[in-house]
């Protein structure tokens, strides 16, 4: 049967079909759906897990126990679940072991453009690279045998448009696997130094197995074109976009999917047959410095951009010297449209809250509350990674007392953190914070989802990713244990903003670590949207002298209008930070719900 | 329609987070798909939803490779707002066809007065794509009861554009949108055909 799939329905198809028993992943953008679609599964033990360490560790541990397991992540996962993945190469794999990193070349929804295949070579896992929907499950099916078969975790590789376009598939049937009997092995798995050295020789013998598979693999593949003047080497996405780019031009390529170990003999009969050597790849040239090491002259960087995505109209312009005309260009100043906070995001009053503070410092986090950064807001000082918000802040403190301790240089450190980053990885800063004396403050963003990456289920929701209910992570309760004193946390609504300044305030004037916990759920949470569908706020013309504080909030449906102020009753969710704020009392809250 | 299967086409569309491009797109996919066309599909969401700038590429026929439109590729640029329109205009090859919302969402820059919003855009790129078809399709949808179908109403029009009506667009609309949806749906992308 046909159908149109994501790469990430695909590889969550895959992983059905192949058996896979089970599967673990945190979310992030393109990898989300991975996990969500195979949750739809019965046969395939899901999670949300705490983070990707924690999702690299639990598929281990099934692999171990001799289960067909997977992980998935987006890239900047893979840095969090990096030290169980360089060991695990050394452990191997009983059941099939396959760990999805979603690479985001164009940054469209990360903080760096990092390019994973360089974790293949640096952990000496195999690695295949789809480049479409039907390879998606292709491969993803296949990965599982080949990772029992070498006794080896593999990296799957997949890029943001792999993972979020469509394209035609066609399914298989699952083919139900047992569960390997487990077995003890402490020597294999108990990676003391002296166990360890000697798994250390039993992977160099390994790589050297797997490069003669990835010379005569079906991944890897010569596609004969009549034009000998130019060959082209490609793997993932830019197979595609060179595919489209070239079709004319009738050059061979050499199709790669199995990029880890590249095949040195195949790619040198390849280069034999050609006149000159394109290698075709986004971001790092890490095909090309293979393909360089073996002694044969190719281009790739010197006429590709190392930064953003690649399409077909870059490649022809730097291989043919044909450049494609652009549309109609017609200059007009467009004001930019950046995304922004929702109107009644929850988020929106602690950051006008503190935007009022002076001398104050924002060390953020990952999470939709990064927004914070924007005008006019424009609170932020920086972002680094998940979890970082607490430990930055912390380090932030030390800095200002070396530079003078109390006076001008002394600013106050807020870190601002959500409830699902919280857990993934700012509970370890907190405990550094308490036992290292910190006085920083901690806002602790609590809308009861993971927003960012489509609303997914955290330990702090009670849910788990199958819809069952579970233990429901009081935060409150994990400040406290882990050495906050009780005084020094407060749990305040963020649509209050009386109480968000008096939390401040209190936290300001504390000499130890602080903890203001805002709990209000996500605007956009269907039950919440359709809850407060009726509420809006109207702002009185007659009352509204036109001052344009509540533009301050920065909320998208506040209009002005002939220089008052009007609001869009289909936006506003009647959050009331406007009416709140509103030197002139013109703003008042309307409509009727169970809430008020 | 016959040879099929020799046709091919790259339609954007284009628009500001919450508009339902998606749908619009996924209705517009599948479509193509069950004429018999290679389709692909490939949108960009995640941070960028929260009311920013988003497209959806959709690509088809005999063999599609890249799911990417690249600049001065697009045989059809639909935009679903008006500046979004002027953003994404150099995407259009020379003599693609452009169907364009006569509506307007002021980003926040504009709101709060950093920005402005230039005057005049449906004039403007009229001069540049002469053949443009510019409508209200929020109004048209609140018509029907339900603004939110502007989506579709565009893709009623895009798909008359195309040349690519005679799909039984109604049998996929009802598989794709939710069953509560529906017969709001065939209606909105009903009078979207009648735009052009």
């Amino acid at each position: 049967m046909k159908q149109i799939m994501t790469g990430n329905e695909a590889i969550a198809r895959g992983a059905w079909e192949a058996g896979c028993h089970v599967a673990a992943a945190y979310p992030g953008t393109p990898s989300s759906e991975i996990l969500e679609n195979i949750a739809g599964y019965d046969e395939i033990d899901a999670e949300w897990s705490t983070n990707e360490k924690v999702a690299l560790e639990v598929a281990s541990g099934a692999s171990i126990a001799g289960a067909r397991a997977l992980a998935a992540m987006k890239h900047v996962g893979l840095n969090v679940a990096a030290d169980p993945f360089f060991t695990m190469s050394y452990i191997g794999a009983s059941g099939g072991f396959v760990v999805v990193t979603a690479d985001d070349p164009g940054l469209f929804s990360s903080q760096n453009e990092q390019d994973n295949r360089w974790y293949a070579l640096h952990a000496k896992t195999p690695m295949l690279e789809p480049s479409d929907s039907q390879e998606c499950l292709d491969f993803v099916k296949d990965a599982f045998a080949l990772s029992e078969r070498f006794d080896v975790p593999l990296l799957f590789r997949v890029t943001t448009r792999i993972c979020h376009s469509k394209s035609v598939v066609e399914l298989g049937e699952r083919a139900e696997t047992a569960v390997k009997p487990y077995g003890r092995d402490p020597a294999k798995r108990v990676m003391t130094p002296a166990s360890a050295k000697v798994r250390r020789h039993i992977i160099e013998e390994r790589e050297k197995k797997l490069r003669e598979f990835s010379n005569s693999c079906p991944y890897n593949r010569i596609e004969r074109g009549e034009n000998r003047k130019a060959g082209i080497i490609a793997s993932g996405i830019s197979y595609q976009h060179a595919r489209e780019a070239l079709e004319s031009a009738g050059f061979p390529f050499l199709k790669l999917g199995f990029t880890y170990p590249l095949p040195d003999e195949l790619i040198r009969k390849f280069a034999e047959g050609v006149d000159k050597l394109y290698v075709i790849e986004e971001n790092e040239p890490y095909i090309e410095t293979f393909v360089k090491s073996l002694g044969i002259e190719c281009e790739g960087r010197s006429i590709l951009p190392a930064v953003d995505e690649l399409n077909a109209g870059i490649i022809r312009s730097a291989i043919l010297g044909e450049k494609t005309q652009p549309g109609p260009m017609v200059s007009v100043i467009l004001p930019p449209r950046p995304p922004v906070l929702c109107p009644g995001c929850s988020h929106r009053g602690i950051f006008y809250v503190l935007s009022k503070q002076k001398n104050i410092v924002v060390s953020s986090d990952i999470g939709c509350y990064t927004l914070g950064v924007a005008p006019p807001l424009s609170v932020t000082d920086s972002v680094i990674c998940m979890g970082a918000s607490v430990s930055a802040g912390i380090g932030y403190g030390k800095a200002f007392i070396k530079a003078g301790g109390p006076g001008e240089n002394m600013k106050k450190v807020f870190s601002v953190i959500g409830d699902s980053t919280f857990f993934h990885s700012g509970i370890t800063g907190l405990i550094d914070a308490v036992v290292n004396k910190s006085d920083s403050a901690l806002f602790i963003l609590d809308n009861r989802t993971t927003a960012m990456t489509g609303h997914q289920d955290n330990p702090g929701t009670g849910v788990t990713i199958k819809g069952e209910k579970t233990v429901k992570i009081d935060l409150r309760a994990l400040c406290a244990a882990c050495g906050v004193r009780a005084e020094n946390i407060r749990t305040v609504s963020p649509y209050d903003i009386k109480s968000v300044e008096e939390a401040v305030k209190d936290a300001i004037a504390s000499r130890e670590f602080f903890v203001i916990i805002a709990v209000e759920p996500c605007a956009l949470i269907k039950d919440v949207a359709r809850r407060r569908a009726v509420l809006y706020c109207h702002a009185d013309k007659e009352k509204c002298v036109g001052c344009n504080v509540c533009l301050k909030a920065g909320c998208p449906a506040l209009v002005p209008a002939g220089g008052k102020i009007e609001i869009n009753r289909d936006m506003c969710n009647g959050c009331g930070i406007c009416a709140q704020i509103c030197p002139a009392g013109a703003i008042s809250l309307a409509g009727e719900s169970d809430e008020r | 329609m016959n040879n099929k299967q020799e046709r091919a086409g790259n339609i954007l569309l284009v628009g500001v987070g919450g508009q339902g491009t998606i749908l619009a797109s996924k209705v517009l996919s599948e479509g193509l798909l069950r004429a018999g066309f290679d389709v692909k599909m490939s949108e960009i969401h995640g941070m960028s939803q929260r009311g920013g700038s988003v497209s959806t590429h959709v690509k088809f026929g005999r063999k599609v490779h890249s799911p990417v439109i690249h600049e001065g590729q697009a045989d059809m640029l639909a935009s679903f707002e008006k500046a979004e329109a002027m953003r994404w205009l150099s995407y259009l090859r020379p003599g693609g066809m452009l169907v364009v919302n006569d509506f307007e969402i002021r980003p926040l820059s504009v709101l709060t007065g950093a920005a402005e919003y230039p005057d005049g855009l449906i004039g403007r790129l009229k001069e540049a794509v002469p053949g443009l078809l510019a409508f209200d399709a929020g109004a048209a949808a609140s018509e029907l009861g339900n603004a939110k179908a502007q989506n579709i109403v565009l893709l009623g029009a895009l798909v008359k554009c195309m040349g690519l009506g005679d799909i039984a667009w109604p049998e996929v609309i009802k598989d794709v949108v939710p069953p509560k949806t529906y017969e709001l749906n065939v209606r909105a992308f009903e009078a979207g055909q009648r735009k052009f």
